[in-house]
């Protein structure tokens, strides 16, 4: 937003951002590493099998066992979190890569070739971004299927033309300038020129971009699975593990708490992060 | 925007068409019938299906243009009247949204931008950061589970009185509420040391004055901007929050729809929602001229 702009013409508020924004990121980041760190060895360690019902064992407690309880089905809440938290970052980072490789070859070339394809791109771009991506995303979900994969499909769908539109403003302005004119004349290939020289300048905005983005990736993909429109059930996904439980949480409120907490804190500490990135970098994004 | 409008249609016509499953066989088999070669040509030809594509989307065109957006597969009446039915309810938790947005982000805009670095700013900063990560839905479930089970101060859902209005709202709202507030307080910053402001400070009009009168309309444009643009997903976030607190709303309708298939309904949603986001966002743009009337005078001049 505005912020880091608003912070320049008042010092106060300029010292106390300096002081106390880093400390933040530095939360972001070592709460991200864990939660990470989580995902890569966790599933090894979990006490249960998370897929594995007992019925016997339905709506525990916590307890030595099942560390935060079982769930309707006697399933281990802990293993199950743990282990879907392999399901939504490993999804969201999926989709955050896909929607870089296809938005900034898109704004690169839109932005440095103009002309019909770059006129053809925004026309689609003004089109996608029209529809909010929430209602994309149901549009989407409606018609081919509620699945995990459609679901995806649809969040890239709506997410790379931000970058695409980043990366070819960035673009626009850079190739008149000069260094850009002088590779050109020393007879710079048109691809070396982009790769060498565009490259490089857009990687920034682009980072603080996807940084910020990450976290309402895991929003929507949660959001929608919660209505069920996202990953089925048996996945131990964490939107989908709360809409499993909805009918249960009056009497077993963990089955609530725990996934949503596990959610809010993935994304906070991505926010945490993006704005830590953008400050640094003096990114203003829109 | 009448570009846009007509991508809408073209893309929800697009994925009507690229559906799976063959509508002629859903509407036959839901009738549980035997079905002949002869019947399916009948009914694909009463519906038109017979006809290249470019037809099939003129007539599709003509008839929404008199708000004939098909029947429903699941209920058998029309698309439009479902809509006009649970529109209403939407907005009721828009404006309810919307009330719980001005109520929490004016206040405390004004607060952190009066005193930046201070107590107030810190709370709207952390309360910012809160508002970006927290699901909504768990939001929701939370206070749900607080309110309406733990003290039995509001009901768990259903709608009609305010009581049942107060949770819905605050779900919904929150999460806008804690941009806005940045936005405004990022707004009446750069507008207060501007130097009208100096200005009137100079000749001793009073703080709040010139914070409220003055300042706070110049800081109000891009917040006008960007609500503009996240028009989108509050009604998006209506969804969740029907679903939720089971409101009959657009958002609910369109979640059963997706579950039973109901492709009509879907698109008749899309189209709508998409529709009354574009227009929406035209006001906003009116809304300028209002706020600030410099623009309406560059234009006079210039025209």
């Amino acid at each position: 937003m505005k912020i880091s702009f608003a912070l320049q013409k008042n010092p106060f508020a300029l010292q106390w951002h300096l002081k106390s924004s880093r400390p933040m990121t530095l939360w972001g980041i070592f709460l991200l590493t864990i939660i990470i760190l989580m995902t890569i060895i966790g599933p090894f360690l979990v006490p249960n099998d998370p897929l594995s019902a007992n019925m016997a064992e339905r709506l525990a407690s916590p307890s030595l066992t099942y560390p935060f309880g079982t769930d309707h089905m006697g399933r281990c809440i802990f293993s199950r979190l743990v282990n879907g938290s392999r399901a939504t970052l490993g999804i969201t980072a999926l989709v955050i890569i896909t929607v870089l490789l296809i938005g900034i070859p898109i704004g690169l070339l839109s932005g440095y070739i103009g002309g019909r394809f770059d006129s053809f791109m925004m026309r689609i771009a003004d089109g996608l971004i029209a529809l909010p991506e929430f209602i994309l995303a149901i549009a989407i979900a409606g018609f081919l299927g509620p699945s995990l994969m459609n679901l995806m499909i649809s969040v890239v769908l709506v997410k790379w033309v931000s970058y695409t539109r980043i990366v070819r403003g960035i673009v626009l302005s850079e190739r008149e300038k000069e260094y850009v004119l002088a590779a050109k004349v020393g007879g710079c290939p048109t691809w070396k020129i982009i790769a060498r020289h565009l490259l490089p300048q857009i990687i920034s905005p682009v980072f603080v971009l996807a940084a910020l983005d990450v976290g309402k990736v895991i929003l929507i993909i949660s959001s929608l699975s919660y209505l069920g429109l996202g990953a089925q059930p048996p996945a131990p996904e964490w939107g989908a593990m709360l809409n499993d439980g909805r009918a249960y949480f009056q009497t077993v409120p963990e089955l609530m708490v725990y996934p949503g907490m596990a959610i809010f804190l993935v994304v906070l500490s991505c926010n945490l992060i993006g704005e830590g990135l953008r400050d640094k970098l003096d990114v203003k994004s829109s | 925007m009448v570009l846009v409008v007509l991508f809408l249609s073209i893309f929800t016509f697009g994925l009507m068409k690229m559906a799976p499953g063959d509508p002629v066989l859903a509407i036959l088999n839901s009738d549980e019938m035997i079905v002949t070669d002869a019947d399916q040509a009948k009914l694909r030809s009463s519906l038109g299906f017979d006809q290249p594509i470019y037809v099939q989307y003129g007539q599709w065109m003509i008839g929404v243009m008199q708000l004939d957006l098909g029947t429903s597969y699941m209920s058998g009446k029309p698309v439009w009247n479902e809509i006009a039915e649970r529109l209403p309810i939407t907005l009721q938790l828009t404006a309810g949204a919307l009330l719980v947005m001005v109520g929490i982000s004016v206040p405390l805009g004004v607060l952190s931008a009066r005193y930046p670095g201070k107590w107030p700013d810190q709370i709207g900063r952390i309360f910012a950061l809160i508002g970006a990560s927290i699901p909504s839905f768990w939001l929701g479930l939370m206070l749900i589970y607080i309110f309406a089970f733990k003290f039995q101060i509001f009901p768990s859902g259903g709608m009609g009185s305010v009581s049942q209005m107060i949770l819905p709202s605050i779900t919904l709202g929150f999460t806008l509420a804690a941009v806005y507030a940045r936005l405004l307080r990022a707004g009446l910053i750069e507008t207060l040391s501007k130097d009208y402001i100096r200005a009137g400070r100079a000749r001793g009009v009073k703080e709040w004055r010139l914070l409220w009168l003055h300042a706070f309309r110049a800081a109000l444009i891009p917040v006008m901007t960007v609500f503009g643009l996240s028009l989108g997903s509050l009604l998006g976030g209506a969804v969740v929050v029907e679903i939720l607190f089971s409101w009959p709303g657009l958002g609910s309708m369109a979640v059963d729809a997706i579950l039973s298939r109901d492709y009509p309904v879907i698109q008749g949603y899309v189209l709508l929602t998409g529709v009354l986001v574009v227009v929406l966002n035209l006001l906003v743009d009116l809304s300028y001229y209002l706020i600030d009337p410099r623009i309406n005078q560059g234009k006079r001049e210039s025209g």
